[in-house]
């Protein structure tokens, strides 16, 4: 019979963790936001190295923006002379050029500017007309008159010293444009400059509404009167105060100086000030350390929730389990090669497709495999290793022994900016929602469905469930495609995280076999309570003593662990428990 | 049961057979029969039957399978194997005369305690005993004291083995990291590349196969054997009884444990090197297969299977490396679903047969497998 949905102690207490976690995440929101997020968008799970991550060579001050397409400062076209010392051999005269068009806000100079900074910007010889060159082309910039298309066209090459010059220039630019999300991301990029000019960013900060930006641009402030040593005592207690209010950790090198240096009552101030960062850093990485624990443990529930239907319902030892994830994975790349314009909804389509696909196999392996070692479950064991390595010895034959490549479509890359100081990556947010997806419909299709309840009747009692009418061995083979088509689901998932290749599942079946013993077999909500903690516990040890190490103890600690408590975390109580 | 039944006998005498072909091959000829590389090949064999027989007679006898035991294999292998360094001396490329190569080359100036003595043989011999030995009483004891018994113990079995495999691979261990020990030069002095060391090794891994299976056919037929078979068919029942099937079956896997260790340290030589590969778990899975193969719990089935499919391993993954891995599959497959026992059963059939043909007295049948 369907019972009600309530929530025993399990629930409890993930409920209750999660909770704090988003205590925890929101808790550093309140207060003075000024650090671009320095967090690598997609870092390795489980020591796999992440696929299909184009970016940019970093600047030591964050990407510069775009430039604004809007007019922004009325501004005329460009005197002659300016472009003119720009097309100059001399490295001075370009110099020169650079500052001047720095002083014009015309659409013309900062598309001059973008350009010079990412090397589109095209100078040719015999007409004198600069060029943006562009997909499929070159678009004429400058002057109107010009040819429209150059006979040979050259690049203006700038060394480094301008490069660090146009990316403040354009961060500085901006700060005026009017989309907000723009300008946060300008100030926050311009903390770490070298360069700035000071009279505009305060000039600036009597203009500036958007409390973010504000505090950015007081930072770049504060720390510019630290570092101007002409400037008066008062003043820099003053950058101090104001930098106590607010969360700059690029300031840490500048205060670490301060609080040596020879004035006593700056160094106090400056030591004060950074007591207050450090604790907020380490309190803002203890946020991320638990982020990234709770995004590995997903990853790991997710894979485990397949297993702990097939392996903890039927007690069924699935060791080719992984290469269920496996074809999921290779589900996403199939669909992708088909859609290659639309990565997205390939993604998104990969999901059904997958858990068909690996519920059929799985339902195959049932059939033929599994059926005659009922009675048997440690040679099961050995069969499906056996089909385990067909499979991916198939994977690599048929396909390829390499990795294959797969799209992050837009919605999976990219960062969530829960404030400019911390933000998460938007992928492990969505691969955790997943998860949590995932759980909650399994959990569901066990208790509030006619096939979860004859699973459950089967497993607890197979010959009282076939006198009263249940079809056991369909269900043994409905129950394994269940399983397996959840693992191909995971595989979707992985696919996003991981490389995808044949041996993707083995990567993980040693680990999801872990999680589903650790949680108690025949538990859901063990699982997903086991596989979030042994995530969590994985990301805390690891910056103690390597990752390695980390995964060590865990197995270790997980083995030991299981020696006390044979039935897990949350074992079942019973008759039912007795294996 | 006696001791000497007729299949120790047969199996006595084709060992003996064997190696003593080989041996007079390589010795007593101007210019050897076979190859010293035929020779360790068929030592490496040797080596691993003795792991099949170990694996046997934990699963075979008393209903444990352990997916962990080419763990105790690799632990022997590296006991031995830290003698085999230290007999290097001052031979190795950075000329240090205690320190072996790698750790010169991560930095180390001294040994770490746990390699101290390790240039005494005996102590190496005491090693490959009390490491793997030890490590499966630990093991062994937490788990049976907590019923951890079937699937669950397979699992973690395979875990601990996986944990063994990562921290080898560490090279802040002392053990020499991804490439684990190798480019030995002498064992007690002698060159270990020499045709005699060869064959006197091949001739010791006989010895000790021998011994084992010897070891192994007066366990299973003495009282303890007959108690491992009942903890096998139903523990529960056993217990009941009054047995303590804990203390039988602790005492079991750890004596397993160091055959399989011994087997590994007399595995290293032969090989010439070890490294973490070993701890894989598929290296322990292909073994139990083996064990699969041959027909568990017979002992000679394990040896069979050890030999058939290494060799076959040897020939097949050089001759079609792409086929080799669908082969390997398919053949777990079929021993498990239609292979129930193994080859020893099918040459039981077989030669039940052949008796009808001849109309001889008829074989006796092999005991009623259990439900």
């Amino acid at each position: 019979m369907p019972r009600l949905f309530f929530l025993n102690f399990p629930a409890r207490a993930l409920l209750l963790s999660l909770g704090l976690a988003l205590a925890l995440a929101t808790l550093p929101t309140d207060r003075g936001l000024a650090q671009a997020d320095p967090s690598p968008a997609r870092e390795s799970l489980a020591g796999v190295s992440q696929s299909g991550e184009s970016q940019v060579a970093g600047s030591p001050f964050g990407e510069p923006q775009e430039p604004p397409t809007a007019d922004l400062a009325a501004g005329t076209d460009l005197s002659a002379p300016v472009l003119a010392s720009l097309q100059s051999s001399k490295v001075g005269d370009r110099d020169a050029a650079i500052q001047e068009l720095g002083l014009d806000f015309s659409p013309l100079s900062s598309q001059i500017l973008a350009g010079l900074l990412q090397g589109r910007l095209h100078l040719d010889r015999a007409s004198g007309a600069f060029y943006l060159e562009e997909e499929g082309g070159f678009r004429l910039l400058w002057p109107e008159t010009g040819p429209s298309t150059p006979e040979n066209p050259r690049k203006v090459a700038v060394n480094n010293r301008q490069r660090e010059t146009l990316e403040g220039l354009l961060n500085s630019r901006a700060l005026r444009d009017p989309d907000l999300e723009r300008r946060r991301r300008a100030a926050a990029a311009l903390i770490g400059a070298t360069k700035v000019d000071l009279a505009l960013i305060q000039n600036l900060l009597t203009q500036e509404a958007d409390e973010r930006t504000r505090d950015s641009l007081r930072v770049i402030v504060a720390l510019g009167a630290l570092r101007d040593s002409g400037s008066p005592l008062s003043a820099k207690l003053a950058a101090l105060q104001d930098l106590e209010g607010l969360y700059a950790p690029a300031a840490q090198a500048d205060l670490k100086l301060l609080a040596q240096g020879q004035e006593p009552q700056l160094a106090q101030a400056a030591s004060r000030v950074l007591r207050r960062l450090e604790a907020r850093a380490q309190h803002l990485a203890l946020v991320e350390t638990f982020f990234f624990g709770l995004s590995l443990g997903s990853v790991l529930v997710l894979i485990a929730i397949g297993l702990a239907i097939t392996f903890g319902v039927m007690g069924v030892i699935n060791m080719a389990h992984g290469e269920m994830a496996m074809l999921g994975a290779y589900t996403v790349w199939a669909l992708q090669t088909l859609w290659p314009q639309s990565p997205g909804l390939a993604l998104l389509l990969a999901l059904p497709t997958a858990f068909v696909v690996a519920g059929l196999v799985g339902g195959a392996i049932e059939l033929t495999v599994i059926r005659p070692l009922y009675q048997r479950p440690l040679e099961t064991l050995l069969a499906t290793f056996g089909l385990s390595l067909i499979l991916q010895q198939a994977a690599r034959k048929g396909i390829s022994s390499m990795n294959v490549p797969v799209t992050t479509p837009g919605f999976m890359s990219g960062q969530w900016l829960i404030s400019s100081n911390f933000s998460l990556s938007q992928g492990r947010v969505i691969i955790i929602l997943f998860c949590l997806l995932v759980f909650a419909v399994v959990y569901l299709i066990m208790r509030k469905t006619r096939l979860g309840l004859e699973i459950r009747a089967v497993t607890q009692n197979r010959a009282m469930a076939r006198a009263l009418g249940v079809p056991s061995s369909r269900v043994d083979t409905l129950t394994f495609a269940l399983g397996s088509g959840v693992a191909g689901i995971s595989g979707v998932a992985l696919s996003q995280l991981t490389n995808v290749g044949p041996n993707l599942g083995q990567d993980y079946i040693v680990d999801s076999f872990m999680v589903v013993v650790f949680g108690g077999v025949g538990n859901l909500w063990g699982t997903l309570v086991g596989g979030l903690i042994i995530g969590l516990a994985n990301k805390f040890l690891e910056p103690l003593n390597g990752a390695m190490l980390a995964k060590i103890t865990i197995m270790v600690g997980l083995i030991l662990f299981i020696q006390r408590h044979p039935r897990g975390l949350f074992p079942q109580r019973g008759r039912v428990a007795s294996f | 049961m006696a001791v000497f039944d007729r299949g120790l006998k047969i199996f006595s005498l084709v060992l003996a057979l064997g190696v003593g072909t080989i041996i007079f091959g390589c010795l007593g000829f101007e210019r050897p029969l076979f190859s010293t590389l035929t020779v360790g090949l068929l030592g490496k064999y040797l080596c691993y039957a003795v792991l099949a027989l170990s694996i046997d007679l934990v699963w075979g006898y008393m209903g444990i399978l352990s997916l962990g035991h080419g763990a105790f294999f690799a632990l022997g292998g590296y006991a031995f194997g830290m003698y085999l360094m230290r007999q290097i001396g001052a031979q190795g490329v950075y000329g240090d005369a205690i320190l072996p190569d790698f750790m010169v080359f991560i930095g180390w100036d001294r040994l770490p305690w746990y390699w101290q003595g390790s240039e005494y043989f005996i102590v190496a011999l005491l090693l490959v005993i009390v490491a793997p030995g030890g490590l499966a009483l630990v093991f062994g004891w937490t788990a049976f004291r907590s019923r951890v018994s079937g699937v669950y113990f397979s699992i973690m079995s395979q875990a601990l083995t996986y944990a063994l495999l990562l921290a080898f691979y560490l090279n802040s261990l002392g053990f020499g990291g991804n490439n684990g020990f190798t480019d030995f030069k002498s064992i007690l002095g002698l060159d270990i590349h020499s045709p005699s060391m060869i064959v006197s090794l091949f001739g010791a891994s006989a010895l000790l196969l021998w011994l084992a299976a010897l070891a192994a056919r007066v366990l299973v037929t003495s009282r303890l054997g007959l108690v491992m078979m009942a903890i096998r068919d139903n523990e529960e029942r056993v217990r009941f009884a009054g047995y303590k099937v804990e203390n039988v079956k602790v005492a079991i896997f750890a004596f397993s444990a160091i055959l399989a260790g011994l087997g590994g340290a007399l595995y290293v030589p032969q090989a010439g090197i070890i490294n973490p590969s070993l701890f894989a778990p598929i290296f322990s899975i292909e073994m139990v297969v083996c064990v699969a193969l041959g027909g568990r719990g017979t002992l000679y089935g394990a040896i069979i299977g050890a030999f058939v499919v290494n060799y076959a391993k040897s020939r097949l993954s050089t001759a079609v490396p792409d086929l080799w891995p669908f082969l390997l599959g398919a053949l777990f497959v079929l021993v498990t679903v239609f292979g129930r026992e193994g080859a020893m059963g099918f040459g039981r059939q077989i030669g039940r047969q052949i008796g009808r043909w001849l109309g001889g007295p008829k074989l006796k049948a092999p005991e009623e497998e259990r439900a």
